[in-house]
This record gives C-alpha cells, structure tokens and sequence, in this order.
C-alpha cells in the first residue's frame, strides 16, 4: 500500500513538472516594447520612397517593419534613432533580410527623395525613407498618434516630434511601440520573437 | 496595582507589536500581485470633453517602482480612438509598457496642456527604511 501511494505521489510530481513545463513553453515571452492588445492592422500608406519608387507599407508584408518619423535635419533623436536600428539590424545575422526599417519625414520642405536616401542610407543601405505632400504625411501621422510641431531653431528651424518606434509583425499588424533610447539589443529581443510568431 | 501592572504590560505588548510592524514594513520584502499600473479611459470620456468638461485621467507624471509596478498600462473603454500618453489607442484596446531602468522618461502626449507626460521608475528600495518610506506612502495613497 505505502509503495503504491509512492507510485501516485511520484505520477502526480511528474505530471506537475510536465505542466508546468508546458505552460511555460506555450506562454510567449513578453516584448521589450510597448504592445498592443488586440493588435490593429497598421495603417496603410502610399508615399514617395527613398529608393524612387512608391512605398506602399502594405507592399512590405512578410517583412517585420521598424518605422520611425523624423527629420534629416534632427540633431540628436533621429542620428541616435537610426544607428541603434542599425546596430540592431546587424545583430540579427541572417535574420536582417527580414526586417525593414522605414524613416518617415516630418518635415517636407526640406526632405526630398534624394535627401532621404542620401541620409538614410548613412546608416544602413537597405533602410527606406518616405517623404511626400505635407497633408499626406499629416495623415499618415494622425493615423499613428504622432505628433510633429515646427519650432524656432537657430537661424532656422527644426522640429518637435514623437520618437517613438513603430513595431509592425509580417502581417502587416502594428504590434508595439519602442520608448527613444532603448538599446538595439531591445529591439533585436522583439524582432526576434515577432518573426518566430 | 494589579490594574496598573495590566496596563504596564497591555502597554508594552502594543509597543511590541508596533515595534514587529515596523520591522516586517522595513524588512519584509515587496511582493505584488501585478505588476500593472492601470490607467484607463472610461466609456464617455469623449462626450464629456465634448461637451467641454476638462477630463484629466492620466497625471502629468507618473511614478513607478522597478520590480513592484514598472508596467505601466493604459485601456481605451471609450468609443473612439485616444491619444493616451505616448501611444494612440483604439477603442477596447490596452498599451502595455514595461520598463527595465529607473530613469525619468518623457513622452509627447496630446492629452496635457504642456504636451508631455514623465514617467519617473524609481529603482527597487533596498531594505530599512526606503522600503519602510516607500510602503508608508503606498499606504497614504
């Protein structure tokens, strides 16, 4: 009899390790990012691509896209922006070919096409830049809560924008939004488990 | 003087048992149940400001602490899209943003007149008395 409730003692541990072991493999790990419950579709858009062509961000699907707004002309939050997404890019090895950082203007009256590549292929060859008409990349902004406001710079001007990052998986679902100034290991963390989903 | 020895003792035994709260509130360590801090945007709150009420429901700074609340989380019940924070969030959908470093971190956030939310994360108290300061103000919240 003692043998026999030794017999169920041990099932039941053993079930319970098996448990737990399962729950936990099954449960994903959670993003560094901010994220979104449920996940919408990521707004589409069609504007002027760095690369020449149109850059519809629909076309990007399969991909997981990192886009982020800003300016050539940014002192400091875009430079830091776009390296740490270069870091992060590299760091992925063989995965890189599946992630597409996009850099979306603010500030149209000086980001041409050729501006836009010129600049975001400072960082990285295959980073994308859109540019387009001021009341197209208004839209594109509302539609992602950004926000961009000219202010008094100098001589000139620069411009007050959002700085977050945009995380959107390969169907085309805008999963998370990265804080400025995390760490390209952060984002090669999030891109890694948003590709193994 | 029976009375009085009673009370002497009544005394000492509340002391003592002051005395072991404030040792547990000092030393105990902090544990949760969540590590969610929730802000959400009730169902109406559009109407309301609509209608020219000033609804504020996230305060201009936010104080976390790592490893007790340093998720913070924020919930549209409302019927239309919000700007809540740093993030826009459609109806019925939550923002949920952990952080990792105590740090003060600013955000463009439409929902404030000066445009910005903090978020202050505080590092974890150590043990004495910044985790006795930080439970009495959890406590006087």
């Amino acid at each position: 009899m003692p043998r026999a409730i030794a017999a169920l003692c041990l099932a039941a541990c053993v079930f319970a390790v098996v448990a737990v072991a399962a729950f936990a493999a099954g449960a994903a790990p959670p993003l560094k990012a901010g994220s979104f419950e449920p996940p919408r579709a990521a707004p589409d858009f069609v504007l002027a691509g760095s690369d020449g062509g149109a850059l519809q961000l629909s076309k990007l699907h399969g991909k997981v896209v990192l886009m982020s707004f800003g300016y050539t002309h940014c002192p400091a939050v875009c430079p830091t922006t776009l390296a740490t997404l270069a870091e992060a890019r590299r760091s992925l090895g063989k995965d890189a070919g599946a992630v597409q950082v996009v850099f979306v203007t603010v500030d149209p009256e000086r980001d041409d096409v050729a501006t836009m590549r010129q600049y975001v292929a400072a960082f990285d060859p295959s980073f994308l830049g859109a540019t387009g008409k001021p009341e197209a990349l208004a839209a594109v902004r509302r539609s992602y809560g950004v926000v961009a406001r000219k202010v008094p710079l100098g001589d000139g001007y620069g411009v007050d924008h959002s700085s977050s990052i945009f995380l959107i998986d390969r169907e085309g679902r805008l999963r998370a939004q990265m804080p400025f100034g995390r760490d390209a290991r952060d984002f090669a963390h999030d891109v890694r488990l948003l590709l193994a989903s | 003087m029976r009375a009085k020895r009673t009370g002497a003792l009544a005394a000492l035994a509340l002391v003592g048992v002051a005395a072991a709260a404030v040792a547990w509130a000092a030393l105990a360590p902090i544990t949760v149940a969540s590590r969610d801090e929730l802000f959400a945007i009730p169902q109406g709150t559009w109407a309301r400001r609509m209608a020219g009420d000033k609804v504020e429901i996230l305060p201009a700074t936010i104080r976390l602490t790592l490893g007790v609340n340093d998720v913070l989380l924020l919930r549209n019940l409302d019927d239309v899209p919000q700007v809540f924070g740093p993030a826009l969030i459609m109806p019925g959908q939550s923002f949920r943003l952990p952080f990792e470093a105590a740090s003060t971190y600013s955000f463009a956030c439409t929902a404030h007149a000066s445009g910005q939310l903090q978020v202050v994360v505080d590092p974890m108290p150590e043990p004495g008395w910044p985790t006795l300061r930080w439970r009495l103000r959890r406590w006087l919240r």
